[in-house]
């Protein structure tokens, strides 16, 4: 493997083969040139980097607990402070925080919401696989309207999940911080431009980025770019970026495809292809179609 | 705790919060996260106060909650710097989770305790069920009796996290010691900054030519290893605060050790407790003492790690012994007694009488004349193996 992409991130590590972190990881880390510290939620990122007594982490890295990535970075950010005003650091670090979408929407969502509120000098980036992987694929806020998880099953009476996920982008916009995008590990050359964006803004920074998961999404691993460039190109994931409270669209297609043609790379939405389940896939079209107008109306 | 330097320019009337607040203006860690919680504000309050008018350069985190509180109290802390923390009741508890982090991870946290009930319901008084809740994850937990132990106790914790690398909590009864004012000597800043000196950071996150993984996951291979090295780090911990307690009476003229023995050489029935109704039990212990009655008291210090040999071999010629815990274990034995017992097994060649009390549940008073009670019992032999209340 090229030696730069392994400098901050080594090759060795127990993700599934075919998964879309590490090359979320590198391209943060790769963004800058300055030393970096990372903080990490409990989750498939860090089961699979910090096997004892081994570590795939070349840069300073803490794993506290599942719902404290942000906390943890806010005291890392209070500590370079302290220490570079009484001399004791000579040069303060970039801190990167990496949580999933259970350590972001859910579980880590008030300690992440206190540490933007204080304005505390970090990047959080939240890996999206749209469910609690590391735990073996139950559902989270991030889960998609209809996705047949381990605990919102497809059965009889279910077509699996029933609500619609979180808008994760809105909720840390409220924050007013200066810098946030949604990105996709399909896209890395527009990941590592925001990632630089976000890097060098004073204060928090928080990237969402789309990382299509293998294992419980269900599509054989050699896939997960043409997965995820399809959530791109049905408008489920667009692209884009707010910067001082301006949305900027990274990725206007001039004829989306249909939202089937992403449902039906993967195992998790094969149910909604039984004709009982037309509706669902109806709506799911229907929820991306609005969402799509009220993102480009805030442009 | 024996007597007290009389230095009329550093002699104070303060409330336990206030007096570790100073404790901890004098220290001036790097850090310091605060979430407010009754009986634990007035130290974060008169801290932020101290902040304001310049007196400290500390970075005050203002924080969401006490998981985060904690929480940012370990990322500073794995830094590289000297953070600490603050809490009560609701807020140990939820923070809990985070707590055997500090400790596994080997951080010099100090957390500053007002102790108080647990909810439901809500009571928001005195009581030592809150830190006995967590009292098995590692840390170090010193009980104070009275304001002048708070204060010197928060200059000895963080003495003691630093020099072994593992967290400690100096713990004060909510109310009882927090907001009642007494008069203590306080030492001068140098004297303190001297004692405490800075902290010797082994491995930091801020250590960028050396990475350092922090928070690894270990399998069934390595983890048991993990916390047999922690023990030993608890074990280190009973001879360093020993040591520590030497090298601060020779600056203060106070002495602590693992336990404080009153009335105990010739006594034949004896009271152990812990935190400040020791206070009144000594009180009691006078009284009864001129009326020639052979009674004493051990007050447990140092809970965590727990001194059984020591404790053991201190009443090893007692032979009626009562209790006396400030917190309930449903279902069970409360939480000192138990310890109590274990020590006096292996020290007693004949079993001793024992005798479980708990008292003071929710702030609820506890007067000389419960503590007589508990003596007159001990007399009269009521002893039992069940527990006795003082409601
Ligand atoms: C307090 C707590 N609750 C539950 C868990 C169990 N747990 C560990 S990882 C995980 C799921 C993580 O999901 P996510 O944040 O989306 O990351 P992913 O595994 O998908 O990478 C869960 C539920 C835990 N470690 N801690
Ligand atoms: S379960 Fe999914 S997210 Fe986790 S390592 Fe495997 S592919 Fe990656
Ligand atoms: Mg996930």
């Amino acid at each position: 493997m090229n030696k730069d992409l392994t400098k901050k991130f080594s090759s060795g590590h127990a993700t599934c083969a075919g998964c879309g972190i590490p090359a979320i990881v590198r391209t943060v880390l790769g963004a800058t040139d300055e030393p970096v510290i990372v903080s990490n939620a409990t989750g498939c990122l860090e089961v699979t980097t910090t096997i004892y007594p081994a570590t795939s982490w070349k840069v300073p890295y803490i794993h506290s607990v599942f719902g404290n990535a942000a906390a943890t970075a806010a005291g890392i950010d209070a500590a370079q402070k302290a220490l570079e005003k009484s001399g004791k650091l000579k040069k303060k670090a970039k801190i990167v925080a990496f949580g999933g979408d259970g350590g972001t929407y859910d579980i880590g969502l008030q300690a992440l919401s206190g540490a933007l509120e204080r304005g505390h000098d970090f990047l959080y980036v939240c890996y999206d696989n749209e469910g609690y992987m590391n735990t073996g694929g139950q559902r989270s806020g991030a889960t998609p309207y209809g996705a047949n998880t381990e605990t919102a099953p497809v059965g009889s009476q279910s077509f699996g999940k029933t609500q619609q996920r979180k808008d994760l982008m809105e909720i840390v916009k409220a924050h007013g911080i200066k810098y946030l995008a949604q990105a996709n590990v399909a896209y890395l050359p527009d990941l590592k431009r925001k990632a630089q964006k976000a890097l060098n803004t004073p204060g928090p920074s928080f990237l969402l980025v789309l990382q299509p998961c293998t294992q419980i999404w269900k599509f054989p691993t050699s896939e997960y770019v043409a997965v995820g460039k399809l959530a791109t190109e049905t408008n489920f994931w667009p692209l884009y970026e707010i910067e001082d409270g301006k949305y900027i669209i990274n990725n206007i297609a001039k004829e989306p495809k249909p939202i089937e043609e992403f449902l039906k790379t993967q195992g998790r939405f094969k149910h909604l292809f039984k004709d009982a389940n037309k509706d669902v896939i109806a709506k799911i079209q229907n929820d991306v179609n609005v969402s799509w107008e009220k993102l480009q109306k805030k442009v | 705790m024996e007597k007290i330097t009389k230095n009329k320019t550093n002699v104070k009337a303060l409330t336990g919060g206030y007096a570790v607040a100073e404790a901890w203006r004098q220290i001036e860690p790097d850090v310091m996260a605060v979430y407010p919680i009754t009986p634990q504000t007035t130290i974060i309050e008169t801290y932020a106060k101290m902040k304001a008018d310049g007196k400290v350069a500390t970075e005050i985190v203002q924080v969401e909650s006490e998981h985060s509180a904690m929480s940012a109290t370990i990322g500073a802390s794995a830094a590289g710097a000297r953070a600490v923390t603050a809490s009560s009741s609701q807020g140990i508890l939820y923070m809990a989770e985070t707590l055997p982090v500090v400790s596994g991870l080997g951080l010099p946290i100090v957390m500053s305790v007002s102790s108080r009930a647990l909810s439901a319901p809500l009571n928001i008084h005195g009581e030592h069920g809150d830190v006995m809740a967590v009292r098995d994850l590692g840390w170090v937990q010193i009980f104070a009796e009275q304001v002048q132990d708070a204060y010197d106790d928060t200059i000895i914790a963080l003495k003691l996290a630093e020099e072994i690398n593992a967290p400690v909590m100096p713990i004060m009864d909510g109310f009882h010691t927090s907001h009642t004012t007494e008069r203590i000597e306080i030492l001068d800043d140098e004297v303190v900054k001297k004692f405490v000196g800075e902290r010797k950071v082994q491995q930091s996150l801020t250590d960028f030519e050396n990475p350092t993984t922090f928070g690894t996951l270990a399998l069934q291979n390595t983890f048991f290893e993990f916390k047999l090295d922690q023990e030993k780090v608890m074990q280190k911990a009973k001879i360093a605060y020993k040591k520590i307690c030497g090298e601060f009476f020779k600056i203060s003229g106070r002495k602590y050790s693992l336990f404080e023995a009153y009335q105990l050489e010739d006594a034949t029935s004896v009271i152990v407790i812990m935190g400040a109704t020791a206070g009144t039990a000594k009180d009691a212990i006078d009284k009864l003492r001129l009326k020639g009655k052979k009674v004493g008291l051990l007050s447990v210090k140092l809970f965590r790690p727990f001194p059984y040999g020591e404790i053991g071999k201190a009443l090893s010629h007692i032979s009626k012994i009562a209790v006396l815990d400030r917190a309930i274990s449903f279902g069970a034995f409360p939480p000192l007694y138990q310890d109590i017992v274990s020590s006096v097994y292996h020290s007693h060649s004949r079993k001793p009488d024992l005798v479980s009390y708990i008292y003071g549940l929710g702030g609820r008073d506890t007067m000389q004349k419960d503590i007589e009670k508990v003596f007159q019992d001990l007399a009269e032999g009521e002893i039992s193996s069940k527990i006795k209340y003082l409601t």
